[in-house]
């Protein structure tokens, strides 16, 4: 992973000595024009004139991801005025980028992406740095233009942790995705609006074929590479993981597809669609990439500047058939396991046992579990309803001391059928 | 710059204090714990602290694999439950809907898997395919066609392979307890 400050007033070569200068007269005009003065929808803290000063000076924004988005987002931040941008991307740069991540040329190729882009908007370079909290505390708001659920799960989740330590620490998250002509931009508060978490069940799914078309009745040629990643890379690779960014081991899929493909009578299995269904490639357009991050970015600026109601909180944009953009609050789930524990505080004898404790956890009018299962922080299992070997193993804890497994002050995670997702239980001994 | 904290005070204000343990690893304890494993089923886990690999043998009580035990490994990666569970058989069996290799042709598995699906439908689903093997979404084609056409035929070679004998020049593993 490169990570990369960048300081967007820093010329550019290609910048004539006349604006050399950090700035020159009405550079920020445009921006301006919004800030110096109230309008009718402006936030109750808006204060006019100190715009240019909040962006120019004050706000530190984290971009997560350099690519499609992030290409597209960099440049909207920098031409709007935001100075203090960092990136982070865990890519390197390919060939099939370079159509529409503008910030990258062929000579390119191979570079990790956040080092050249952040380099092609001058800045000066950081290194290469493992994120803790504090260093996703040191922004006022993180973008993301990602290709992954799993990193934005991840993201999502580090933000919605260090938010239930402390509201101070709640960092907005302004989430971009693009999918051919789909696309959406959504801002999330965590613990206040619904998380990335909560609207994991609205993803699409992956195609995925039935097993038994694959292996007995191919009709297309998805089936037939499909076969030779789930059934043929296993049964004559047995030993070895796939790495579908491995030209050879795409070559070798496509030589086994394809002759899947030629028993069968299927055409139109190639190399690129070997690797479009490996890596599950969604084409992605330039166009959609445009308009999802200056919905980001214009999320970023309002919110930043008070100027104008910021987005609540998802937008949709679906241009394949004709347009639609669709605008609607997503609500917070219940049942999220990320935003949707439930916390609390019990002060409990310091001798009572676990399995006083569970009796307490079950008759206690405000928590009224049926059967919890208890495990600590730091993922000890304390005791467990079930399968029965985990019950087993730990029944021999019920006779302890809860002090005994749990430091004060310390977490306890309790699943119970009678909660949506999990309860996290802090807990003292009087 | 916008004071978002002003929204929280709002709502509620407790102080809360919030373990690192990932989304997916709380959801299997969820299902795990939650699970109601009846006697025709046992869970073993290699490494007890490794939640997302364990083992799982069926034996069912009726129908044409009575008797036998049939061992599955599970496997559930970070991405759970937006991924399914990756499910093997590590036998070489006989039956419509399980290839020699061992994989398993169950819907919610694959095409029909749904992040509100859990661990307890897998294994419900699995156990479904030993009481009621479905020869139309054949995995293993030869032992499909023999279940539609010849059912007296293939509770004959259920058997034979279960005992470890052969069917039809393919050894199978011998899964009698």
């Amino acid at each position: 992973m490169a990570a990369t400050r960048m300081q967007t007033d820093v010329p550019t070569p290609q910048d004539s000595p006349d604006f050399s200068k950090k700035d020159w007269p009405g550079r920020w005009s445009h921006i301006n024009k919004i800030l110096d003065r109230r309008g009718p929808f402006c936030d109750k803290s808006f204060s006019p004139g100190h715009g240019e000063d909040i962006l120019l000076n004050q706000c530190r924004v984290l971009v997560i991801g350099a690519g499609g988005l992030g290409c597209e987002i960099l440049k909207n931040l920098a031409l709007s005025g935001f100075k203090d941008i960092e990136v982070i991307d865990m890519d390197t740069i390919d060939v099939s980028n370079l159509n529409r991540q503008f910030l990258f040329r062929p000579s390119d190729v191979g570079s990790p992406k956040a080092k050249v882009a952040a380099e092609f908007i001058m800045k000066r370079v950081a290194s290469v740095k493992d994120k803790d909290d504090d260093y996703y505390l040191g922004f006022h708001l993180i973008i993301c233009g990602l290709d992954s659920v799993e990193a934005r799960r991840w993201i999502n989740a580090t933000l919605v942790n260090i938010a239930q330590d402390d509201p101070e620490k709640i960092r907005v998250l302004i989430d971009g995705g693009t999918e051919g002509f789909k696309g959406q931009a959504r801002v999330i508060i965590p613990t206040v609006t619904s998380c990335y978490e909560c609207s994991l069940d609205m993803l699409n799914k992956q195609t995925a074929f039935p097993i038994c078309t694959i292996a007995n009745t191919p009709r297309l040629p998805e089936h037939c590479i499909e076969w030779a990643s789930v059934i043929q890379w296993p049964k004559e690779r047995e030993d070895e993981k796939m790495d579908t960014d491995d030209p050879t081991h795409i070559q070798w899929l496509y030589e086994i597809a394809l002759k899947r493909a030629m028993e069968f009578n299927i055409t139109g299995v190639t190399y690129s669609l070997t690797q479009g269904v490996v890596k599950n490639i969604i084409p992605a357009f330039a166009s959609t990439n445009a308009i999802i991050s200056a919905a980001c970015c214009n999320e970023a600026f309002k919110i930043v500047t008070t100027s104008q109601p910021y987005l609540n909180n998802y937008m949709m944009y679906m241009g394949n058939e004709g347009l639609y953009t669709y605008t609607f609050e997503h609500q917070k789930k219940d049942d999220c396991p990320v935003c949707g524990n439930q916390n609390a505080f019990l002060e409990v004898d310091k001798d009572i046992t676990v399995q006083d404790f569970i009796e307490l956890l079950k008759e206690k009018p405000d928590i009224q579990l049926k059967k919890p299962s208890l495990t600590t922080d730091t993922n000890e299992k304390i005791y467990w309803q079930s399968p029965p070997l985990f019950e087993q193993r730990t029944r021999p804890n019920l006779e302890k001391r809860l002090s005994e497994l749990v430091k004060d002050g310390y977490n306890i995670i309790v699943t119970d059928t009678t909660l949506p997702i999990s309860l996290n239980i802090t807990v003292s001994y009087i | 710059m916008i004071k978002i904290w002003s929204i929280k005070k709002d709502s509620s204000s407790a102080e809360k204090k919030k373990s690192k343990i990932s989304a997916a690893q709380i959801r299997v304890q969820k299902d795990l714990t939650e699970l109601a494993l009846p006697d025709t089923m046992q869970m073993s886990f290699p490494d007890e602290s490794d939640l997302l690999n364990f083992n799982l043998s069926i034996t069912p009580d009726e129908g044409f694999y009575r008797g036998g035990v049939f061992k599955f490994t599970f496997n559930i990666n970070n991405n759970y439950p937006h991924d399914p569970p990756k499910v093997r058989c590590t036998q070489k069996i006989y039956h419509p809907n399980i290839d020699l290799e061992g994989n398993v042709c169950l819907n919610i598995l694959r095409e029909d898997w749904k992040p509100v699906l859990n661990l307890n439908s897998v294994l419900v689903g699995l156990q479904y395919l030993f009481l009621e093997p479905n020869p139309e979404d054949p995995l293993n084609k030869e032992a499909a066609e023999e279940m539609r056409n010849n059912r007296k035929n293939f509770e004959y070679n259920v058997k034979q392979s279960m005992r470890g004998k052969d069917v039809k020049g393919v050894y199978f593993e011998n899964v009698l307890s």
